[in-house]
């Protein structure tokens, strides 16, 4: 800044410091509630210092579940986020920059609509086309599956207009250069357009991450036992009985536990992440 | 290596726009042949249009004694140096040669050999395991070069490979080419839109505008006998003087002062005279050209004077030790004098 | 449309290329959204046995219901509480961050995970924080005379749930606004200093106008948020409750539909709310093809 003012540079530390108590506290109210008894809850204030029950409660979650839910092991919703998250961003990236590049590499009848189409599927979130979406699902057999609880989320506009920006810059004196080296079109894609793609790919693949594991309202919809329950869902249906049953040290572990895999993904890659988050808004 | 051959190779876009009109042309085996005009001459999608790279609207193009009209630009035997040197930035030095080569499916130890083969000739060795990003400009364009040999094409295609870099290096690099070309006698055809870089490399260089060949000719020939105002303008440095004229009586006159035009129809005419071929005579000599001069440009070797004659501007090198005053008195050997048609542009005589 | 210059020659390909992505959306997303439209102009019978057409009767209906009117409004309310609170605090760190010279980079770390976070998850944790019995919040509120309980208060609820809400968003607005300050110039600040325009000066008369490109759109990327992305916060914490008081649209339409099963009206609101994407869609675009020409 300009001017060095003391009291300025305090008062925004301050501020920053506030912030990040604002962010960290429900985190650390949680963190807390899970090293501590079924009893520390029934009345009173929840716990505000850590108490002696952690290896207990998370073992108790990972290996049984809740039974008084019926959720099952947390392993195995951690297992289902896993695999929801990495299908969605997977399933995501590979059919969107394919798209790509058809849309950027070819000149073919039809090519106009087919980019339309697919940028109408920005304007038609899961909200505004829940019972019909639901019914397709239910007549194709895919409730209560892997492949329903991903497939129908993997469209999407927003990947592939990035990718059809990236390739856009892309000189195209490379195409050419590959032309008359003897790369056919798959060729050419695997050879240069994918490598070149790398960072593009892996900053949309920490936002991709992000977004599959924390989806709710599909896995809501289409799962109807437990075996396909994903993590954040699982929160939901213990949270559900914690009204009457105050099982909040079980339900902190679990949260803890749906929190940490997608929060260290943007804390270890945050270059990535900020660089997916601002790019995929373009 | 191969002839190539055009027959009346048209380029006509989807919009109606016709970037190249029927061109014909005939390139010797090991011939160095540019294509020179100014941006938008159609020399780039003629280069691109032998490459491979842009189809061909109309006509043939023939390498060796194939038409290769329909030929992927992988299967015409041609290897291109393009102007940002399109070198792939994810590949060493060293995939960026074998690229290429993998491709066809030449056995790895032929590659390795070729690979240094080429490194040998364009001193990259050096760098074969370095990224592009982490060469210079010229040592880009030695990789750019290198990726070309690699392939023993039939032809080199080279599109404007020297315009990214700085003077210094274009005039090393140029000098470099030119060997490269006459050491290995492959057929080359070079486009830019430099004259200099034409006139010193090519044996024969193509004048194009709007798509159409307005000359053909060492650069000897273009440069003395210009075919038309277009050339007469493009080719030499500084540009030719074009004043109009009108010949009567076997000689060009032009206000007061007159020229030798022998053999020259009577009628208005575009007088062609290049800076260089203006001498000064005596003053008051008969039939000479009286310049009013408006500023001098010191060039180290000559200077360069810039002033009117008869009220048209004019451009004439002089000795760096010559006393100059208000007026020069010019006159041109009869050899030096280029007549054109006024209306036409075209050489007469 | 732009596409490269020069283009690969191929009759099958791009249509296997680009096949899986249309596949998917024709299947999972237009098939589906057109049969909203269509249902939201029929009626089923109570058995679900015969559907007939009804025009707008739908809308009729939907428009005259106090409920869906209530809904409007709660969505109304939450959405502009939740960009209030959510720009505001992210603009403030901002700001900060934006004096910080070292410590930049580790003020942001400790800033941005929250975004990572599953907005049932913060619900959860946040609902936990609020509890009535045990909570923190309650409880210090308490001590000044408040008596919380969002099981019982609307207001409380809706305070509830845009904090919530707020919480994962702020990280997003900050990472937009940080960019957007880097973006203006220093040159520009030290010509106001020098003109004699204190920090608080700068600020209003520099710094906010030019970062008014920035903020317009994380309004409108806020709005979305708010009005499309919370429905997970609304179902794990108060499921619209008490009484309505945070019943939001994209709740009150899966709750109508799905758990209600009332077809019609369900489709009727899901085209609303495709209006509404549709309208804030155009917007943003726009913003982008005005931000290309600024």
């Amino acid at each position: 800044m300009v001017e060095n003012r003391r009291f300025l540079n305090l008062l925004a530390h301050l501020v920053l410091i506030l912030g990040v108590a604002f962010v960290a506290f429900p985190v650390y109210i949680a963190l807390i509630a899970s090293t501590h008894g079924q009893n520390d809850f029934l009345s009173g204030l929840i716990p505000l210092l850590p108490g002696h029950d952690t290896i207990r409660n998370y073992s108790a979650m990972m290996t049984q579940g809740l039974a008084s839910s019926g959720a099952p092991p947390l392993w195995l919703m951690l297992g289902n986020s896993l695999i929801m998250a990495l299908s969605i961003s997977i399933g995501k990236i590979a059919i969107s920059i394919i798209s790509a590049f058809a849309i950027v590499y070819f000149r073919f009848p039809g090519r106009m609509i087919a980019f339309w189409l697919i940028f109408v599927t920005l304007m038609l979130p899961v909200e505004v086309r829940i019972l019909p979406t639901y019914k397709v699902v239910a007549e194709l057999g895919m409730l209560n599956t892997y492949a329903g609880l991903t497939v129908p989320l993997i469209a999407s506009a927003t990947a592939t207009f990035l990718f059809r920006q990236v390739f856009l810059t892309i000189p195209e004196e490379l195409m050419e250069a590959a032309r008359i080296d003897g790369a056919g079109p798959m060729k050419f894609f695997w050879d240069i357009l994918l490598p070149l793609s790398r960072t593009n790919i892996a900053a949309l693949f920490v936002i991709l991450f992000i977004y599959g594991w924390n989806q709710y309202l599909w896995p809501l919809l289409v799962t109807t036992g437990t075996d396909h329950y994903t993590i954040v869902l699982g929160i939901k249906r213990m949270a559900d009985i914690a009204d009457q049953q105050p099982e909040w040290n079980f339900i902190m572990a679990t949260v803890v536990l749906a929190m940490v895999p997608p929060v260290l993904v943007v804390i270890f890659m945050q270059r990535l992440f900020v660089k997916g988050l601002i790019e995929t808004e373009k | 290596m191969a002839a190539i051959t055009l027959e009346s190779v048209g380029k006509t876009y989807a919009g109606g726009v016709t970037a190249v009109h029927a061109i014909d042309l005939a390139i010797a085996d090991g011939e160095f042949l540019v294509l020179v005009g100014p941006s938008g001459c159609g020399k780039s999608t003629l280069l691109r249009m032998i490459a491979g790279l842009e189809t061909i609207s109309s006509g043939a193009v023939k390498i060796g004694n194939r038409v290769v009209n329909q030929v992927e630009p992988a299967e015409r035997d041609i290897a291109m140096v393009f102007q940002n040197y399109a070198l792939y930035p994810h590949m060493s030095v060293r995939e960026n040669l074998a690229y290429g080569l993998k491709n066809r499916g030449v056995p790895k130890d032929e590659i390795a050999r070729r690979v240094a083969e080429a490194a040998k000739i364009l001193e990259i060795g050096g760098f074969l395991d370095r990224k592009p990003r982490a060469l210079s400009g010229g040592q880009r364009q030695r990789v750019a070069m290198g990726r070309a040999i690699v392939r023993e094409p039939a032809a080199f295609l080279f599109d404007e490979p020297l315009s990214n870099l700085d003077a210094k290096l274009r005039v090393q690099m140029r000098g470099e080419i030119k060997q490269l070309q006459a050491r290995l006698g492959t057929t080359s055809i070079y486009v830019t839109h430099d004259q200099l870089e034409a006139m010193t490399l090519a044996h024969r260089l193509v004048v194009l505008n709007g798509g159409r060949i307005e000359q053909v000719g060492t650069p000897l020939e273009v440069y003395r006998k210009p075919a038309s105002t277009f050339v007469a303008a493009f080719i030499g440095s500084p540009a030719m003087n074009l004043l109009q004229a009108e010949v009567s009586g076997g000689r060009v006159r032009l206000g007061g002062a007159s020229l030798p035009a022998p053999g020259a129809a009577d009628g208005k005419v575009t007088l062609g005279l290049r800076p260089e071929d203006l001498q000064r005579t005596r003053p008051g000599a008969e039939g000479a050209l009286l310049m009013n001069v408006a500023y001098v440009e010191e060039l180290g070797a000559q200077r360069l004077v810039h002033g009117t004659v008869g009220g048209q501007s004019v451009v004439c090198a002089q000795p760096v030790e010559s006393d100059l005053g208000d007026t020069l008195t010019l006159t041109a050997d009869p050899a030096a004098v280029h007549l054109f048609d006024a209306a036409s542009g075209k050489r007469l005589g | 449309m732009s596409t490269k210059r020069n283009t690969f020659r191929h009759r099958t390909l791009p249509y296997l290329l680009i096949a899986p992505q249309l596949a998917v959306t024709l299947v999972f997303f237009m098939w589906p959204a057109a049969q909203a439209v269509i249902q939201s102009f029929e009626q089923e019978d109570a058995f679900g046995l015969s559907t007939t057409w009804v025009g707008f009767q739908n809308y009729q209906t939907l428009f005259a219901d106090p409920e869906y009117l209530n809904a409007l409004k709660v969505t109304v309310v939450f959405t502009l509480g939740v960009t209030a609170v959510s720009l505001g605090l992210a603009l403030l760190l901002a700001l900060a961050v934006d004096r910080m010279v070292k410590s930049a980079t580790v003020y942001t770390t400790l800033l941005v995970w929250p975004y990572a976070v599953a907005p049932a998850v913060s619900g959860v944790m946040w609902w936990f924080m609020f509890n009535p019995t045990i909570g923190i919040f309650p409880y210090l509120l308490h001590m000044v005379g408040y008596d919380w309980n969002h099981g019982l208060h609307g207001t409380d609820a809706m305070i509830l749930v845009i904090l919530a809400a707020s919480w994962n968003q702020i990280s997003y607005n900050f990472l937009f606004f940080v960019a957007g300050l880097q973006s203006i110039p220093a040159s520009l600040r030290e010509a106001a200093a020098i003109d004699g325009a204190g920090p608080a000066k700068r600020f209003w008369t520099i710094t906010l106008p030019l970062l008014s490109p920035t903020t317009f759109f994380l309004l409108v990327v806020n709005f979305v948020y708010a009005m499309f992305n919370t429905f997970a916060t609304i179902h794990a914490t108060t499921q619209g409750g008490p009484a309505g008081s945070t019943n939001i649209l994209v709740y009150k339409v899966f709750n109508d539909g799905f758990i209600g099963l009332n077809l019609g009206s369900s489709s009727a609101q899901s085209v609303v709310l495709l209006f509404i994407v549709i309208a804030l869609t155009v917007v943003q675009f726009a913003w982008v093809e005005r931000r290309v020409q600024y």
